[in-house]
């Protein structure tokens, strides 16, 4: 079912489309909220709390409002609202990757100060775990952006909705997210492009 | 030359690192959350069946409370049902809460048992009807009119009864106990004949008010008191007709000097 159609059915008839929404957009949320935190246990709980807010929220919207919901956007905001929600309620010992203040600190400067950074980085069996493990040491503030723009797929404007950000600081927030990446995972010793096993080499780290 | 490999290798690069981010994207959310989601709001139905005086009785509930009662002669036919009248489907449950059973046995039994009932979807009207309705005890009945003055809107008697039909939990909501104003049974959305044998179960003698609405007879006053009441209250329900003062009217009681019983309140108390 296509995001139309879901509104249009949600309009009319909330309680039985309501599984339908959360069959299409399970994955998505819980995808979301698992980078956003690197947590699969508190990514279910963020999907979770969304879905059951969305569906309190459109519970309490006249129809006309329903039917002309941006629905993908409007979800990634109830989703981004319940994380930082909860961000702010713990204590910051808990959420160690999602802390209010943001993170300034480069991954570069901290894999150098921590010599086992980069060990347990790539004592992960498996590149794409590599990959989650860095996205999860990015500073709050370029995260959500990254996340919602290469992982999801959406446009800098709507990104920007969801966010409550200026579209400009979005695409800026995003470039800079990307360049850090980069960076990390340079430092961590994952390579792209070049053949599984000779990343070590090329780095000169043989 | 070198330069141009050095470019194909980072656009090469550039690829590899979007597509994996993307691949990043699309984890799968754990079977447990669809469930928890739908449970928590209250949108995961399962139902039971028992068998009753009147046959199998299904009972649908959810995270919330109990959301729809019917009599059924089979599981499709309750899920159809169930479906016309709350817009959810349910599921036969596997394992059904021991609490749970042991309320709504009780409940049907005519023991007072603190059961939630899931009302969404009804408007304001429409719940007042039906918690009112779950006012009227068990062997007694009341007319449409009398919920209408109860709820404070004497005017829509003819709202009561539609609401009455869309009744999502009948039995637990005794909408059954709910009769025309002249004193017959009226209809019943399962039927005319399930109403008798519903009311019959209750111990309401069914031969006696039905007399008593063919004579014209809408309420008694003991002889021996000055309150007169509908004529199946607990008061005057057992009395033999010999001990009792037939009124067509509530004027025809106050003229006679009776006034209304604070029990089954045939007409608005003053005061």
């Amino acid at each position: 079912m296509d995001d139309e159609t879901l509104t249009r059915a949600l309009a009319a008839d909330l309680d039985g489309t309501f599984e339908a929404l959360v069959r299409a957009y399970q994955d998505r949320l819980y995808a979301f909220g698992l980078r956003l935190t690197g947590s699969p246990r508190d990514a279910e709980e963020i999907a979770q709390d969304a879905f059951v807010r969305a569906y309190r929220a459109l519970a309490r919207y006249p129809a006309e409002r329903v039917e002309t919901l941006k629905l993908r956007a409007w979800l990634f905001q109830v989703t981004v609202n319940v994380a930082r929600n909860r961000a702010r309620t713990r204590r910051p010992a808990e959420v160690p990757l999602l802390s209010a203040d943001g993170d300034h600190e480069s991954v570069v400067e901290r894999v150098a100060d921590d010599a086992e950074q980069p060990d347990q980085v790539a004592e992960r069996h498996d590149e794409q775990d590599r990959m989650a493990a860095v996205v999860a040491t990015l500073p709050e503030r370029y995260r959500a952006a990254v996340v919602l723009r290469h992982m999801q797929g959406l446009s800098y404007q709507e990104i920007a909705g969801v966010l409550g950000q200026p579209s400009g600081t979005v695409k800026s927030n995003v470039h800079r997210g990307v360049a850090y990446l980069r960076a990390a995972l340079d430092a961590a010793g994952v390579r792209f492009g070049v053949p599984e096993g000779t990343a070590d080499l090329a780095a000169g780290r043989a | 030359m070198s330069a141009n490999v050095d470019r194909t290798n980072d656009l090469a690069a550039a690829r590899a690192f979007h597509q994996r981010l993307r691949r990043l994207g699309q984890a799968r959310a754990p079977g447990s959350l669809l469930g928890a989601v739908l449970e928590e709001l209250g949108l995961r139905d399962r139902y039971l069946s028992l068998q009753t005086p009147i046959g199998t009785v299904y009972v649908a509930f959810n995270g919330l409370t109990i959301s729809g009662v019917a009599p059924a002669e089979d599981d499709a036919s309750f899920e159809r049902t169930f479906r016309a009248r709350t817009g959810r489907s349910a599921r036969r449950a596997e394992e059904v809460p021991a609490d749970l059973l042991m309320a709504i046995r009780q409940h049907l039994a005519g023991e007072s048992v603190d059961l939630d009932l899931d009302l969404r979807r009804l408007s304001e009207f429409e719940r007042a009807v039906l918690l009112k309705a779950r006012e009227i005890p068990r062997g007694e009945v009341r007319p449409y009119g009398w919920i209408a003055r109860e709820i404070g809107r004497p005017g829509a008697v003819r709202a009561v009864g539609s609401a009455l039909n869309k009744n999502p939990i009948p039995l637990l909501i005794p909408c059954h106990r709910v009769v025309k104003s002249d004193g017959q049974l009226g209809e019943y959305a399962f039927g005319p004949s399930m109403k008798r044998t519903l009311l019959a179960s209750e111990g309401l003698d069914l031969g006696r008010i039905e007399a008593l609405a063919r004579a014209g007879v809408r309420f008694v006053g003991p002889l021996s008191d000055e309150e007169y009441c509908l004529p199946t209250c607990r008061w005057v329900r057992d009395k033999a007709p010999s001990e009792l003062r037939p009124f067509a009217s509530v004027a025809a009681a106050q003229s006679a000097g009776y006034r209304p019983c604070s029990d089954c309140r045939p007409a608005a108390l003053v005061g």
